[in-house]
């Protein structure tokens, strides 16, 4: 598994970029991963989205999919597409440090 | 004294546990009660094959209480709410029924609302579902006048009942087309809002290569934000368009909506939060829930729901003895998928373990991952099974509720969390 330095600290993510360990991860290191995903600047509403996600992750063990994302937030699909164009679930996940959320079958 | 069971919902669940309870329990001691809005039992696997013409709808409906063992009283009427706190459960209407423990057995609903234009402009003329048994035959009607085009079937959200069958819908409708002779007219394009076909990768990439064999076209991760009939087109939130002259939709899931109006019970999705070992309600210790209309990650499936009425039935008991409840339910689901040409393959899996090859339930059985005459007939068989030997609740050989590994290769991945 690969190995990446974030904010001067050794992260492990999976294959598809994944945290491993969701503990690793702190709010410095948000804005690299960001940058990554093509997002220059995390603004409130990325933010809000981040902590929504990581505070849902660490309630429920899974993050939400979309749907429930916006159902549960308040914050409109639309909007959420907006503030992440490549997929609001799975990106900000991804930032917030927490596993891709499944899509439950 | 009589404890009182309400079951809420009579359909694949409510009615397998109903017939459960009622042989363990005698009149004396148990009184049952199963609340259904109608008496219509409807085989949903069956909803498949009668767009096809395979089947036609009347030949999958039967009567409710046909279905439900001597001794167990049936009640045709909406339910409008549970009120947790005093035990109760109110129908539209007013009627209040007191319990001593409630079953949860309402099932999914397809939310048809939360799809912009889905039942606007061509709504039965050129969007569909085959989800329901007015919308298969609807299908069935307008696939037969259907001489060429652009076909998408697509997956608003997960989760769905039998996440196979919109796959199986574009595998069957490989096989209608061609056994048309208008194969080479048609453009078949699968629609799905995850990253592959399937969830499980190993069925996943294995279903991908069986879509492409077969010509349809796969787009992945597309979240559809509008259904416009009018011009033929879907579009994703990512701004993504997609045209069609017919358009099967399989629409967003949610849980009853009497759920949403009892404070405590359900998700946002009126879902309702239950252990995924004991099938206790998160809301109650004396509320069970059994099939599709918990929260579990298990899939919606006639086959969990039927593998999860030994534990349910033991937890009902063990809860009304004060014993502690039995972690009974692994998650077991077993799938068949038909793959048109009077073939079918199996899957089988559970929370931990991945659909995988090999043979179920044993070394010599039915191949899983694998397409066969055998698993085809065996899927046309389980109707009979359906309503002779999974409602009734018995145990159907060679099935049991614990997943089997005997026959599997298991060297294959299993879940990580
Ligand atoms: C097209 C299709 C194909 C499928 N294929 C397969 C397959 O091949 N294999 C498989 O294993 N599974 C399959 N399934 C899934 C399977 O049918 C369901 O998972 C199963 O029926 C779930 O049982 P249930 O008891 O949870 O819900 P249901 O059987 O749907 O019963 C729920 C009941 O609750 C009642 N209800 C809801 N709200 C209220 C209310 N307010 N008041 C009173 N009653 C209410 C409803 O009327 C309904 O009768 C398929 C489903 C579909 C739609």
């Amino acid at each position: 598994m690969p190995t990446t330095t974030l904010a001067s600290t050794n992260v492990e993510l999976n294959d598809e970029g994944f945290f491993v360990h969701p503990e690793q991860w702190n709010e410095e290191m948000a804005p690299e991963l960001a940058r990554q995903e093509g997002i220059d600047e995390l603004t409130e509403g990325h933010w809000k989205v981040i902590r929504f996600m990581r505070d849902e992750f660490l309630a429920k063990g899974a993050g939400p999919s979309v749907r429930m994302l916006a159902k549960t937030s308040g914050i409109s699909i639309k909007e959420l597409y907006q503030l992440f164009p490549k997929g609001p679930a799975k990106i900000a996940a991804k930032i917030a440090g927490i596993p891709k959320p499944r899509g439950c079958i | 004294m009589t404890v009182r069971v309400v079951i809420i919902g009579g359909g694949t669940g409510g009615t397998l546990s109903a017939n459960r309870l009622r042989r363990r329990f005698g009149e004396d001691q148990m009184a049952i009660t199963v609340v259904d809005q109608d008496n219509r039992h409807v085989y949903q696997p069956g909803l498949l094959f009668v767009p096809f013409g395979l089947t036609h709808v009347e030949d999958i409906v039967r009567s409710r209480v046909r279905q439900l063992h001597k001794g167990i009283e049936f009640v045709d009427a909406a339910v409008d709410r549970v009120d947790i706190a005093s035990d109760q459960v109110f129908l539209e209407g007013g009627e209040a029924l007191p319990y001593d423990v409630l079953v949860v057995a309402s099932g999914a609903s397809l939310v048809l609302e939360e799809t912009e234009g889905l039942t606007g402009a061509g709504w039965m003329e050129k969007v569909f579902t085959f989800y329901t048994p007015e919308g298969a035959a609807a299908l069935e009607a307008a696939l037969s006048r259907f001489d060429g085009g652009r076909v998408v079937v697509n997956v608003v959200d997960m989760p769905i009942k039998c996440p196979v069958a919109p796959l199986e819908f574009c595998f069957l409708a490989d096989w209608y087309f061609h056994e048309r002779g208008i194969r080479d007219r048609v453009e078949l394009t699968y629609v799905t809002p995850l990253d592959g076909a399937f969830t499980k990768p190993v069925a996943s990439e294995h279903l991908g290569g069986m879509l492409k064999e077969r010509n349809v076209e796969l787009v992945t991760e597309f979240n559809t934000c509008l259904v416009d009939g009018e011009k033929g087109r879907l579009l994703s939130y990512d701004d993504r368009e997609l045209a069609f002259d017919l358009a099967v939709v399989v629409p967003l899931h949610g849980g009853a909506e009497y759920v949403g109006r009892s404070p405590g019970l359900g998700d946002e999705l009126n879902f309702v939060p239950t252990d995924e070992r004991t099938l206790q309600a998160k809301a109650a210790p004396n509320i069970f829930v059994i099939g599709d209309a918990s929260d579990l990650s298990a899939s919606k499936a006639g086959s969990v729901t039927h593998f999860e009425g030994e534990t349910l039935v033991e937890n009902v008991a063990r809860h009304l003895d004060g014993e502690p409840l039995v972690e009974g339910f692994d998650g077991h689901a077993n799938c068949f998928v038909e793959t048109g040409f009077h073939k079918a393959l199996l899957i089988d899996f559970n929370y931990d373990q991945e659909p995988v090859e090999g043979h179920y339930p044993g070394a010599v059985g039915l191949p899983l991952l694998k397409e066969s005459r055998l698993n085809h007939f065996a899927k046309l068989l389980f109707q009979s099974v359906y309503w002779h030997g999974l409602l009734p609740g018995r145990e159907i050989p060679a099935v049991g509720a614990a997943m089997p590994t005997a026959g599997k290769r298991l060297d294959t991945p299993t879940r990580k969390e």
